[in-house]
């Protein structure tokens, strides 16, 4: 094992390397998606004087906090080798059961919260049963979910957008308290808590390890069924929290909520550095790569362009943010 | 005393019978070598002592007490570790994260349980040290290492937390000659340790060099269990391949 195999002695890493390498362990992110981030604001700020304001950065903030949480929850499940689709039908689902809770039911702004969390948090371990307990693949589980959230919203509110939410439930997506919009404190200190869950404790720890290697997990004696069950409950939850947000921002829940964000969720979390395949992953990358769509759409919006450029440009960025982790990561390992 | 009982095993895969009534001993500071042809059933019982597969009937008693009831993670907190020919690393975590994956160390902070990083460098540092190996960096994806390097890691995992038994599959298989003699070393240290070490290999040389006793599996059953001292290349080969064809075999290994 004492061997003088040349290829064993590692040149001295230069200073960009061990930025790097400090930034990947401290902070568990990749520099390149932070430089692409100042980048980017600098240039929005050089290009539209109205980009560089306290107000536009809340807007931007804002904008992002229903999708940053949804990408909480894909950063999660896709670190742990798994995949959840139905984020978006379940923010809908959720949305319109708390609506119909606080609404129809009439019951107090706590409950209602809690109704649509745990809707959100019930429809996720209905997908981690599945996909735990009968073996079912995670892609079609939650992409049969994808459908039953959907339709089921549809069959609660028939199909109509449910109005009206008490105001103690519209406070939390209209409020501002010291001037900022509650979904960006909630947002904020949802991904705080996780980001210190994923990267500091051990069910963290355990979700990486079970995306990089399920077996060498498992003969460690983590409980993979268990954990797993536990990651799609989270995610379902988060989708559940997501709804809150966005149904209490719009007063109402609305069965078509969503659609679609499940792919913008796992977008940021992938320009944010998470592996697509499990084994990497961190909260704070996402919340970079979230931000960079939210600068990027603001961008192009104070600069008038049409939206569906916005579409390109994301779509853009996600294949360049992959293929530049790609390049680092073939020079790096001997994968 | 007996280190490690295994008795009366049986295993099937659906209607594939796997091991037959399979039974060895391990004593403290005893190498024993397990061998025998590809699915003859070595890797599906040591699978059954760390708990990867559940026996159909039978038992395993560590220091008499039975522990099939337990789960792979309370068994490797009783002492049992396995070196997977595959080495079973996450690839793409650093050195200490392997070395303690499922037994991080914690501390609290405000009642939390926070992983104790720096207490985990610190240990995967000395227990490197100690092997002699020499990885690039501690803090670099073991993904990126050698062949050699990764199974430095894989070793330094298993013998972190003070085994009783260690069991090795194909250790030796992907390593340069150099590399054999550093692993051979290493089990003939733990031996001197007194730690049941059991060996699966498919290089008799080293198994003849290593062991004190030989156990050899032929279609699922215990065909032969010889005291290393007391046999010879021939009779292991002989019942490796059950008698049959044994003159021709024996010659062949002979050769090398």
């Amino acid at each position: 094992m004492t061997s003088t195999d040349p290829r064993m002695s590692t040149p001295e890493p230069g200073l960009w390397a061990r930025v790097q390498a400090r930034s990947i362990e401290q902070l568990h992110i990749r520099l390149e998606s932070l430089v692409v981030l100042i980048g980017l604001a600098a240039l929005m700020a050089v290009l539209s004087p109205f980009f560089l304001s306290v107000s536009n950065f809340l807007n931007i903030l804002l904008a992002t906090s229903t999708i940053g949480v949804l990408a909480i929850a894909a950063t999660f499940v896709l670190s742990s080798g798994g995949l959840d689709l139905s984020l978006g039908s379940v923010l809908g689902l959720s949305g319109v059961v708390g609506a119909a809770v606080a609404v129809k039911l009439g019951a107090p702004m706590p409950i209602a919260v809690l109704a649509t969390v745990g809707a959100g948090a019930l429809a996720g371990l209905v997908n981690g049963l599945i996909i735990t307990r009968a073996y079912v693949p995670a892609f079609i589980v939650t992409l049969g979910m994808l459908g039953i959230a959907r339709g089921l919203a549809l069959v609660i509110s028939d199909g109509r957008v449910i109005y009206g939410l008490p105001n103690a439930m519209v406070y939390l997506g209209q409020g501002r308290p010291f001037g900022i919009p509650m979904p960006v404190i909630i947002f904020v200190v949802t991904a705080i808590i996780m980001h210190i869950v994923l990267a500091y404790t051990r069910y963290g720890r355990h979700t990486l390890a079970i995306g990089d290697n399920e077996n060498a997990a498992r003969t460690a004696g983590i409980n993979v069924d268990f954990h797993r069950l536990t990651l799609y409950t989270l995610s379902g939850g988060l989708a559940g929290l997501a709804g809150l947000l966005f149904a209490t921002r719009i007063n109402s829940g609305d069965p078509t909520a969503g659609i679609t964000y499940e792919l913008t969720a796992i977008t940021a979390a992938i320009i944010g550095g998470t592996n697509l395949f499990g084994g990497r992953g961190s909260i704070l990358g996402t919340m970079i790569g979230a931000l960079i769509m939210g600068v990027l759409q603001n961008g192009l919006n104070l600069l008038a362009v049409q939206s569906y450029y916005q579409q390109m440009a994301i779509g853009a960025v996600l294949i360049l943010a992959v293929f530049i982790d790609q390049f680092q990561v073939r020079k790096e390992s001997r994968v | 005393m007996t280190l490690l009982n295994v008795t009366g095993i049986d295993k099937s895969f659906g209607p594939v019978h796997v091991l037959h009534g399979v039974g060895f001993t391990v004593d403290p500071g005893e190498v024993v070598g397990l061998v025998g042809d590809n699915g003859a059933g070595k890797s599906t019982l040591m699978k059954i002592v760390t708990g990867m597969y559940s026996a159909d009937a039978g038992d395993v008693a560590l220091e008499g007490n039975s522990i099939l009831g337990l789960t792979p993670g309370d068994r490797r907190a009783l002492g049992i570790e396995m070196i997977y020919q595959d080495l079973a690393l996450a690839r793409q975590q650093d050195v200490a994260a392997n070395i303690f994956l499922g037994r991080e160390p914690v501390r609290s902070v405000f009642g939390m349980k926070f992983v104790d990083r720096k207490a985990m460098k610190r240990e995967a540092q000395s227990m490197i040290d100690r092997l002699g190996a020499k990885l690039p960096a501690i803090n670099r994806p073991v993904g990126s290492f050698s062949g050699g390097q990764q199974q430095s890691v894989a070793i330094a995992r298993a013998l972190t937390f003070n085994p009783k038994v260690v069991i090795m599959d194909e250790p030796t298989a992907a390593l340069a000659v150099r590399e054999v003699q550093g692993v051979l070393d290493l089990i003939r240290q733990l031996r001197d340790e007194g730690i049941g070490v059991i060996l699966i290999s498919h290089r008799l040389n080293d198994v003849l060099s290593v062991t004190d006793r030989i156990v050899v599996l032929h279609h699922g059953r215990a065909a032969a269990n010889l005291t290393t001292a007391q046999t010879n290349m021939a009779e292991v080969v002989a019942a490796i391949v059950g008698g049959s064809d044994m003159a021709d075999a024996a010659a062949h290994e002979a050769r090398g």
